[in-house]
Parts: structure tokens; C-alpha cells; sequence
């Protein structure tokens, strides 16, 4: 048994416990098990990605926030990282990443250059990923710090366990992807 | 071999009128042709006896805006390995009809650069096996480093000129 001094679980939702039984809704509970276990794909294209790695090594160490499985695979990945410049010649790869992951999905931006193209304000570069996918979640800065890559990731971790199981059913959500020709 | 030695030579084997501009810059010949005489040019450089100057090291476009009737020029950069000597020359043609015969069939190095003078500069090199864009996205329908743009994309309505202090 680990020694519940040291080890920090995760907090339950709010619900109603008693002697051997606990109660709650199914969202916060699904909620809870998916925002600790997150699996990020990385879709690193440049200086960001580096502070990315270091965000992922040990001294940062994502793995705190249930996310240490990094997902290679964009179908078993929960959340897309775009870090970097995404040139417009690339940007049909990421929009294809995306659409090769599962729902739920939600999509972090990572850095100036994949919120808003940054200082490539340029004929060849994409003036944000949200032109081609919607984005949950914008990490500002040039590059930034693990930190704050640490702290949007936190903010998906979020926005994870508040969503209601529905949504992905809704039509305001389907309405956004058609808003990007996702079907 | 000297930098004149070349540049005589290539006189008397094409005329005055097929090259001219020569000159030198940073200790390096560079002479001006006809888009005509480029390639057999390049042919007897590669085949000459002393000067062998048998490779490409870059292939470069370039636009002249204001040169009328030559706007649009190509580079060519040339060394011989053995003499460790190199050569530029260029040749223009017009903005009109950009046409320049390809060099691929002795370099094939060449395919890459000359895809990348078209993709950027819109030149075309007659008779190149696969004469497509290949660093911008297939859709452009622009050649982005001629000089008749404007430097922003002027599709942008994310940043206007207001919230930047423009």
C-alpha cells in the first residue's frame, strides 16, 4: 500500500458518500478518469517542441498531470499539441492529424507562431491553426515555458472533467466542426 | 588558370556579342550570356580541357523590375573541383515569357533548383522533366519573390492595423 501521505490522488467530484458507497454523476466521474489520463500527441515543428521536450523530461515531467503515455498515434491520442510554425503547405497534415483522432479530442496551441502565425507574417505561413482546426486552448509566448505549456495543459485537464458526456453530441459542437468542414 | 584565361576563352569559342558584362567580385569571374548560349556554354565549361568546371554548386532566379525586356534572370554558380576555381554566370529573359532551357540533362542537381527558381519566380525551364512547385503548397497561384507584391498578405483580417498601432 503507498503511503497516502506522499502520494496525492486525485480529488473526487463533488457527490454524496456514505459508509461503502460513493455518489456522483457519470460525467464528473468519466471527467475525472479522462482528464488524469490524457494522451497527448505532439505535433512539434520547431523552437516550441523543444520546450516541449523539456516540459516531458524529468524536470518538468508531464507525467504529473497523467499524461506521461505520449500518443505517436493521432487514434489513440486525446489531445493534439501543435507547437511551432505551421507553414501552409502543412497545414493540411495537421488538419488530417486531427481528423484521424477519436473524439473525444481537444486541441492545444502551443506557442505565438500555431496561435496566430506569430512573427511569420508571411505569404507562406498559417496565420494560426485555428484557420484549419478549432483550438481549445492557446498557450501564448515565443517560445513559451514549460510552465506555461504545464499550465494549458492543466487547462484541457479542465475543461475535460467539466464536459458533460453529451457534448460531442451536440449540435453547437457539430455546428463547430462544420464551421471547418468537419463532418 | 586565371580569371581572364576564362573569360577569353569563352569570347573566342562564343563571340563578343554572346557574352559580355564580364567582371569579377570577390575574386570570382562573372559573366553575362544569352539565354541561348547558356547551356552550350555550361557544356564547353564542363568539357574544356584545363578548366573543367564540372559542378553546380547553386541555380539561383532573380527579378530586376525595372530592367526592361530582362527582368527576370537566372544564376548560375559553377566551380571546378580540380582548379578550385569558380564561375558565375547569368542570363535574362523577359518577364513576358520567362523561358530558359534546362540544364538537368548534365546536372542533375539541377532539377531541384530549377523547380524552386519556377516556384518562386515563375521562370520555366524548357524541356525539365517535372517542372512543379516544391517548396510552396501546390494551390498558390502566385510566384511570391518576384517583386510585384505587397510584403503583407493582403487576404490577413486577424490583424488589422488598428490593434497593431499601424
Amino acid at each position: 500500500m503507498s503511503d497516502s501521505s506522499t502520494v496525492q490522488v486525485a480529488e473526487a467530484p463533488p457527490g454524496v458518500e456514505g459508509a461503502g458507497f460513493f455518489a456522483t454523476s457519470l460525467d464528473n466521474l468519466v471527467g475525472l478518469a479522462r482528464a488524469n489520463s490524457l494522451w497527448p500527441l505532439p505535433f512539434a515543428t520547431s523552437c516550441c517542441g523543444i520546450e516541449f521536450m523539456s516540459t516531458m523530461a524529468s524536470h518538468y515531467d508531464i507525467g504529473r498531470f497523467g499524461a506521461e503515455r505520449l500518443s505517436f498515434s493521432a487514434r489513440q491520442a486525446d489531445v493534439l499539441m501543435v507547437m511551432g510554425t505551421i507553414s501552409k503547405k502543412m497545414a493540411p497534415v495537421v488538419k488530417q492529424v486531427y481528423l484521424q483522432m477519436a473524439e473525444p479530442r481537444w486541441v492545444l496551441s502551443v506557442g505565438a507562431c500555431a496561435c496566430s502565425g506569430g512573427i511569420f507574417d508571411t505569404y507562406s505561413v498559417l496565420q494560426g491553426i485555428d484557420r484549419i482546426i478549432p483550438v481549445d486552448v492557446y498557450v501564448p509566448g515565443c517560445p513559451p515555458r514549460p510552465e506555461q505549456i504545464l499550465d494549458g495543459f492543466m487547462q484541457i485537464q479542465e475543461l475535460a472533467k467539466k464536459e458533460s458526456t453529451r457534448r460531442r453530441n451536440e449540435p453547437e459542437y457539430k455546428a463547430l466542426l462544420a464551421s471547418y468542414g468537419i463532418e | 588558370m586565371e580569371n581572364q584565361q576564362i573569360s577569353e576563352a569563352l569570347v573566342a569559342q562564343f563571340g563578343a556579342d554572346a557574352v559580355y558584362g564580364i567582371g569579377e567580385s570577390h575574386g570570382i569571374l562573372q559573366v553575362t550570356t544569352s539565354v541561348e548560349t547558356i547551356v552550350p556554354m555550361i557544356h564547353f565549361l564542363y568539357a574544356h580541357p584545363t578548366f573543367k568546371f564540372q559542378f553546380l554548386t547553386d541555380l539561383a532566379g532573380i527579378h530586376f523590375p525595372d530592367a526592361k525586356g530582362q527582368e527576370l534572370g537566372v544564376i548560375y554558380h559553377l566551380h571546378s573541383l580540380e582548379n578550385n576555381v569558380r564561375l558565375w554566370i547569368k542570363a535574362y529573359a523577359p518577364i513576358e515569357a520567362p523561358h530558359f532551357p534546362t540544364i538537368t540533362d548534365l546536372y542533375a542537381t539541377a532539377n531541384w533548383m530549377e523547380r524552386e527558381a519556377f516556384d518562386f519566380y515563375g521562370i520555366i525551364f524548357d524541356g525539365h522533366p517535372n517542372l512543379t512547385r516544391i517548396l510552396n503548397m501546390d494551390e498558390m497561384d502566385y510566384h511570391p519573390m518576384r517583386k510585384e507584391y505587397p510584403l503583407e498578405d493582403a487576404t490577413r483580417h486577424d490583424k488589422i492595423d488598428e490593434l497593431f498601432g499601424r
